[in-house]
């Protein structure tokens, strides 16, 4: 017979609230890099000031979860699934602001002629939400497998990384005009490395909440 | 380090009725373990088959060892006495003699031949010293032992038991009838007690348990379900019944 019933509600509507907060995120990096493609400045700012709102999310989760650990002691899989979520949340937040920098990125951008058609990046930034939704779903599924499974997708990004970074390279050298240009789809391409990395450590927590056992699974490259 | 109690495949029965079933457990010198579980899961019955306390509940049977320093305390020739006084218990209600604080304490040294005065006076400070009483009541020797508050009855009847210089203590429930700020106190006493003695606790307060002990069993229904470092009981059981039993998915 379950007895906690009202505890054990309140740590399925905290998960719930991260999968909201996850959805944030996970759209702020769709669209950011919508924005670069199109190009379109407003939905850029319509990013940066939604960050705000990404933010205020985390902390009122953290208070939840505070409040959760101050009155009802949680113990064994529902205090780790609170410790997981903590780390998690803050984990979407910088994930968030990853998003707003390159929305910050596109507005600095603004109408310079395109350097190259964008074909790397945009697949970067779809691995990276797509293995963001699939984390936090094995976090409600408690499923450690599928977590480093979606860890071990890193490698994927990381290699696109590498690919955008020696291709922009090469622009730089045939052609020193392009270096600001370049440079500034580097720093595109590294908040979504970035990204791709926070959603690793996303995985590791989601192991732990499911074995008890912290540990690191695929180190990122970068 | 071999453990100063352990009992092996202990069965123990009330009539018909098998309370404890094959239950093997160490109980490690200079630690505290913590027995947890619903109610009626043979942790105090446990308790009491660990200096032999259940000897006097007619129509019961036991089987299996419990040993202390490796010698069984149930084999024939042991004497109940001297297991009682190296197994030293005290109870859920603080149960103070009605008679004062230094007589309370010196009854288990006199009851065993002791009646040196020096020798009583110096254990009626040190055991209330042990007990963390002293300095609140040094000049109230004389008093009713009944006149304290609860929290410190519960103290003198941890000095009363460290009175006759026992080597584990057993611990029912010993703060389910103190308020918070006496329940801490004895928590803090027990780690104080721990340095000298090896400690065996049954409570139903789980974050009790969590605080104070080094190891933590789970019983249920007279089986040891579980038994860690109470760390890991806590934060990674390996038993889903223990898992549902502390996030109270079960009771």
């Amino acid at each position: 017979m379950e007895i906690r019933t009202i505890f054990h509600r309140r740590l399925r509507e905290i998960q719930n609230d991260v999968l909201a907060m996850g959805s944030m995120v996970e759209k702020a990096i769709d669209r950011s890099v919508t924005a670069l493609k199109q190009r379109d400045l407003k939905l850029a700012q319509e990013i940066i000031d939604n960050d705000q709102m990404i933010d205020r999310r985390r902390f009122e989760i953290e208070e939840n979860c505070v409040e959760l650990i101050a009155t009802q002691q949680p113990m064994a899989s529902d205090l780790r699934t609170i410790i997981c979520v903590l780390s998690i949340i803050t984990e979407l937040e910088r994930i968030g602001d990853h998003a707003e920098g390159i929305a910050k990125i596109v507005i600095m951008i603004g109408n310079e002629p395109p350097l190259k058609p964008l074909i790397d990046i945009p697949r970067m930034a779809e691995n990276t939400s797509n293995m963001l939704h699939r984390s936090l779903q094995a976090l409600v599924d408690r499923d450690a497998e599928a977590a480093k499974q979606i860890a071990a997708e890193d490698d994927e990004v990381d290699h696109l990384y590498t690919q955008v970074f020696r291709e922009l390279l090469s622009f730089m050298i045939e052609d020193p005009k392009t270096i600001t240009r370049a440079t500034r789809l580097i720093w595109v391409a590294h908040n979504l490395e970035r990204s791709a990395d926070r959603v690793t450590n996303i995985c590791e927590r989601v192991v732990f909440n499911v074995t008890g056992r912290m540990e690191e699974i695929g180190a990122s490259k970068y | 380090m071999d453990p100063k109690m352990q009992t092996r495949h202990l069965d123990f029965y009330y009539g018909e009725n098998q309370v404890l079933k094959r239950v093997s457990l160490n109980m490690k010198e200079r630690q505290i373990t913590a027995m947890i579980g619903p109610s009626g899961c043979g942790k105090s019955t446990l308790l009491r088959v660990l200096n032999r306390m259940n000897e006097v509940i007619p129509d019961t049977r036991l089987q299996g060892e419990v040993l202390l320093d490796g010698n069984d305390i149930y084999a024939s020739g042991v004497d109940v006495v001297e297991v009682r006084k190296r197994v030293g218990m005290v109870f859920q209600q603080p149960n103070p003699f009605p008679k004062t604080i230094y007589e309370n304490i010196v009854f288990g040294p006199k009851m065993l031949g002791r009646r040196d005065k020096a020798y009583l006076n110096e254990t009626v400070e040190r055991s209330l010293r042990a007990a963390a009483l002293w300095d609140e009541i040094k000049d109230d020797l004389s008093k009713s032992g009944l006149a304290l508050s609860g929290g410190q009855q519960q103290r003198l009847c941890i000095a009363r038991a460290l009175a006759i210089e026992p080597e584990v203590i057993l611990m029912d429930e010993p703060c389910s009838a103190l308020d918070p700020v006496s329940t801490l106190k004895i928590e803090e006493l027990m780690q104080e007690l721990k340095k000298q003695y090896t400690i065996v606790i049954v409570t139903h307060n789980m974050q009790q348990a969590a605080r104070v002990s080094d190891w933590a069993g789970f019983l249920l229904m007279g089986e040891l379900v579980e038994y860690a470092e109470t760390n890991e009981i806590f934060s990674r059981p390996q038993d889903k019944r223990t898992e549902d039993y502390i996030t109270g998915r079960f009771g």
